[in-house]
């Protein structure tokens, strides 16, 4: 990312050090953002959409929340699920007293609730977790997700067992009509505190705890001989991200009205954000973003259009691990950079090409997989099935070799493509390179 | 940082009777250094000798099994690394240490911050600190890559990241600053160069480098200790040592021949 500013910054050597917060491009962004925000529910109009736009709006703080350990801070949790679980509990708790009348807090305070519990929880939790970095670190989050899960079952009393603890968000007396009742109104709720949470997060990124944590994911050793204490600083960055996972537990509660430990804590879920995480990209601030919104896609309309989802789901992030590291994210900015050189119009062609190939043996792919479910599962049902609008039949010869047949053809093609691919790619990475070379001489 | 007290004979670091064992083998063996404020030491030996350990166990890196460190009068063995950089040590690293994906500015910035009081800070913008900025600037001109402001240190060449790991070293104001092997892997031009740059850079205060250049050693150094096997067996300055039987006998003849039957 930095290297495509080099250029730019570098010709007007005056304004070096005067880097503004506010420039024009950010605030273009940010409001873009927020126009996003506010249109989505007036152009996805079902009920559906809805429910997807107000999980998408508390999952973006989720996944950003997580991608300050992942991404900024190089702490590969695997309990990230605690933090917005407890945090869920703890305001739902605080709905029902509330409704009760034992205390008097507001439903719009109510997501803040669950955020300073799920900072209370990393102060308390993340103090040991955060003694270590790296594969021990890991696999502290790990026994210390599966240990509040298994707690949230002992405690039936405080999580509610198997049933978990149902409440209503409507309670109180409604502000200007405004009772929170309608989905549409949550909406905006989560949407208010998404847009606000993902700034202050994307504030934080510019603090000097904020560059310090970058330091510590790239270097802790040299970290410790400039001053700083990494545990500490890890610490410091466990308690932000418990806080701001608090919140968006907060928000799901006021959604669903409802939570369950065996859901809301489990290693799944938070296996989950760091899937999803990682597939929008976590060396980009904006990643965890895109990584939300193919979080709730996959989960609400990949789910139902194949019961083969989960496997689908592994297979693109094996290969985003295995080629894409940086995620969709990271996708997105080497081609921004190479807009920015006006190199992207010589790729157009290979990517429809790449694009077209890959589908093909996709297609094959699916139909097989799509197959061997319907054999494993639907047997009773007998050997046909459709997908996608063709009749296949599952016991036959001719379905399964059409579907090798296109498998192979398609991912045949594909890898020559991709081959032509590299090396074009090659040649324009190295004229970008010689561009910037030129552009330092001068 | 205690401020050096002319009157007082305090030195700004002092090893007494030092030690360091890794299981039975005992690697320090009781050194005794006192280096007064300003002074420029360089440290020398044979391979193995120590003095990469003797660096460790200044810095915090490893605790000594006996014997202290005392800096500007205040002991310090013990102490985590970040404990004694923020009482005015700070150290490079024979194998390049700077924060790769981290621009050559912001590594500089990172180096000042502690300083400068910002601590753990999250309430404020990086890019409204003036004084830490304007820090960065001047340490960038002063190892001269402010032309590579915004070039990724993993990007720099060779020699532009030891110049980095200067900037870091010296940026956060320590007085006594510890270079370990700062010109290895360095061509002779560049080794010249960058001795030009260390002098300049670490001006005014005090210096402790491990070097196996010998003409490195006698162009910077006001005093030489010679570290073999575990100790120190002269501690003088250049010319002296260079005289010294016992540094012939037992390490500097075969190199200092070898140095100028290379023509130096």
């Amino acid at each position: 990312m930095n290297s495509t500013t080099t250029t730019t910054v570098a010709s007007s050597a005056t304004s070096h050090y005067r880097f503004k917060p506010w420039n024009v491009g950010r605030l273009i962004i940010w409001t873009l953002f927020a126009v996003m925000l506010i249109m989505a529910p007036m152009l996805f109009r079902s009920s559906l959409a809805l429910t997807m736009l107000s999980q998408i709006g508390y999952l973006i703080i989720i996944c950003l929340s997580y991608n300050i350990l992942l991404g900024q801070g190089g702490m590969l949790s695997f309990g990230h699920a605690v933090y917005t679980g407890l945090g869920s509990f703890i305001a739902i708790h605080a709905m029902n007293m509330a409704t009760k009348g034992s205390v008097h807090i507001p439903l719009v305070f109510i997501p803040l609730v669950g955020g300073l519990a799920g900072a209370f929880f990393a102060i308390l939790l993340g103090f040991v977790t955060t003694k270590k970095s790296g594969t021990t670190f890991a696999m502290i989050t790990l026994g210390i997700g599966e240990l509040v899960a298994s707690m949230a079952l002992m405690f039936p009393e405080f999580f509610g067992g198997e049933g978990g603890i149902t409440t209503d968000r409507v309670y109180g007396k409604a502000f200007f009509g405004i009772s929170f009742g309608p989905a549409i109104q949550v909406y905006y709720l989560i949407a208010a505190y998404c847009f606000v949470c993902t700034a202050a997060m994307f504030a934080f990124t510019g603090t000097p705890l904020g560059r310090i944590l970058n330091a510590v994911r790239d270097n802790p050793e040299r970290v410790e001989f400039i001053g700083y204490n990494t545990q500490r600083v890890r610490y410091f960055a466990f308690i932000i991200a418990g806080f701001f996972a608090g919140i968006g537990g907060g928000l799901a509660t006021i959604n669903f009205e409802i939570i369950t430990g065996a859901d809301s804590l489990s290693v799944i879920r938070s296996g989950g954000y760091l899937l999803f995480t990682f597939l929008g990209g976590a060396t980009f601030f904006f990643g965890p973003i895109i990584g939300a919104v193919l979080l709730v896609l996959a989960s609400v309309l990949l789910s139902e259009l194949s019961k083969a989802w989960l496997l689908y789901l592994g297979l693109v992030f094996l290969f985003m691990v295995m080629y894409a590291p940086g995620g969709i994210a990271s996708l997105i900015m080497m081609n921004l950079r190479l807009a920015k050189y006006g190199k992207l119009r010589q790729l157009w062609s290979s990517y429809l090409a790449l694009g077209g190939t890959a589908l093909v043996g996709v297609m094959g792919a699916a139909c097989m997989i799509e197959m061997t479910y319907h054999l494993q599962l639907n047997a009773a049902l007998g050997p046909e099935l459709t997908f996608l609008g063709a009749t296949l039949n599952a016991a036959g010869f001719t379905s399964w070799f059409g579907a090798i047949f296109v498998m192979v053809t398609g991912f045949g093609l594909f890898e020559l493509c991709r081959r032509q691919f590299l090396r074009q790619w090659s040649t324009i990475q190295e004229e970008i390179e010689h561009e910037i070379k030129r552009g330092e001489a001068l | 940082m205690a401020a050096d007290n002319p009157t007082n004979t305090t030195y700004a670091l002092e090893l007494r009777d030092l030690r360091k064992s890794f299981g039975k083998t005992e690697i320090i063996r009781g050194v005794n250094l006192s280096v007064a404020s300003g002074e420029r030491v360089a440290i020398i030996g044979p391979n193995g000798a120590g003095k990469s350990t003797l660096f460790n166990l200044i810095s915090g890196r490893f605790a000594p099994t006996s014997g202290d460190v005392i800096l500007n009068g205040q002991r310090i063995n013990g102490l985590a690394p970040y404990e004694i950089n923020r009482k005015g040590l700070s150290r490079s690293f024979q194998i390049t240490n700077i924060f790769p994906k981290l621009s050559v500015f912001e590594n500089l910035r990172c180096g000042v911050l502690w300083s400068m009081g910002y601590k753990y800070t999250f309430l404020r913008f990086l890019s409204n600190l003036h004084d830490a900025n304007e820090r960065a600037k001047q340490l960038m001109e002063m190892i001269k890559l402010d032309k590579k402001r915004d070039t990724l240190a993993m990007n720099l060449t060779y020699a532009e990241q030891r110049a980095l790991e200067i900037g870091i070293t010296i940026a956060g104001g320590a007085n006594v600053i510890l270079l370990d092997e700062p010109t290895a892997g360095m061509s002779k031009t560049e080794t010249t160069r960058f001795i030009h740059l260390i002098k300049e850079v670490t001006e005014g205060r005090t210096l402790l480098t491990v070097e196996h250049d010998m003409g490195v050693v006698f162009g910077l150094a006001d005093k030489i200790a010679v570290v073999v096997y575990g100790e120190v067996i002269a501690y003088d300055t250049p010319d002296k040592v260079r005289a010294n039987q016992r540094v012939q006998e037992a390490y500097l003849g075969s190199v200092v021949a070898d140095e100028q039957g290379a023509g130096h």
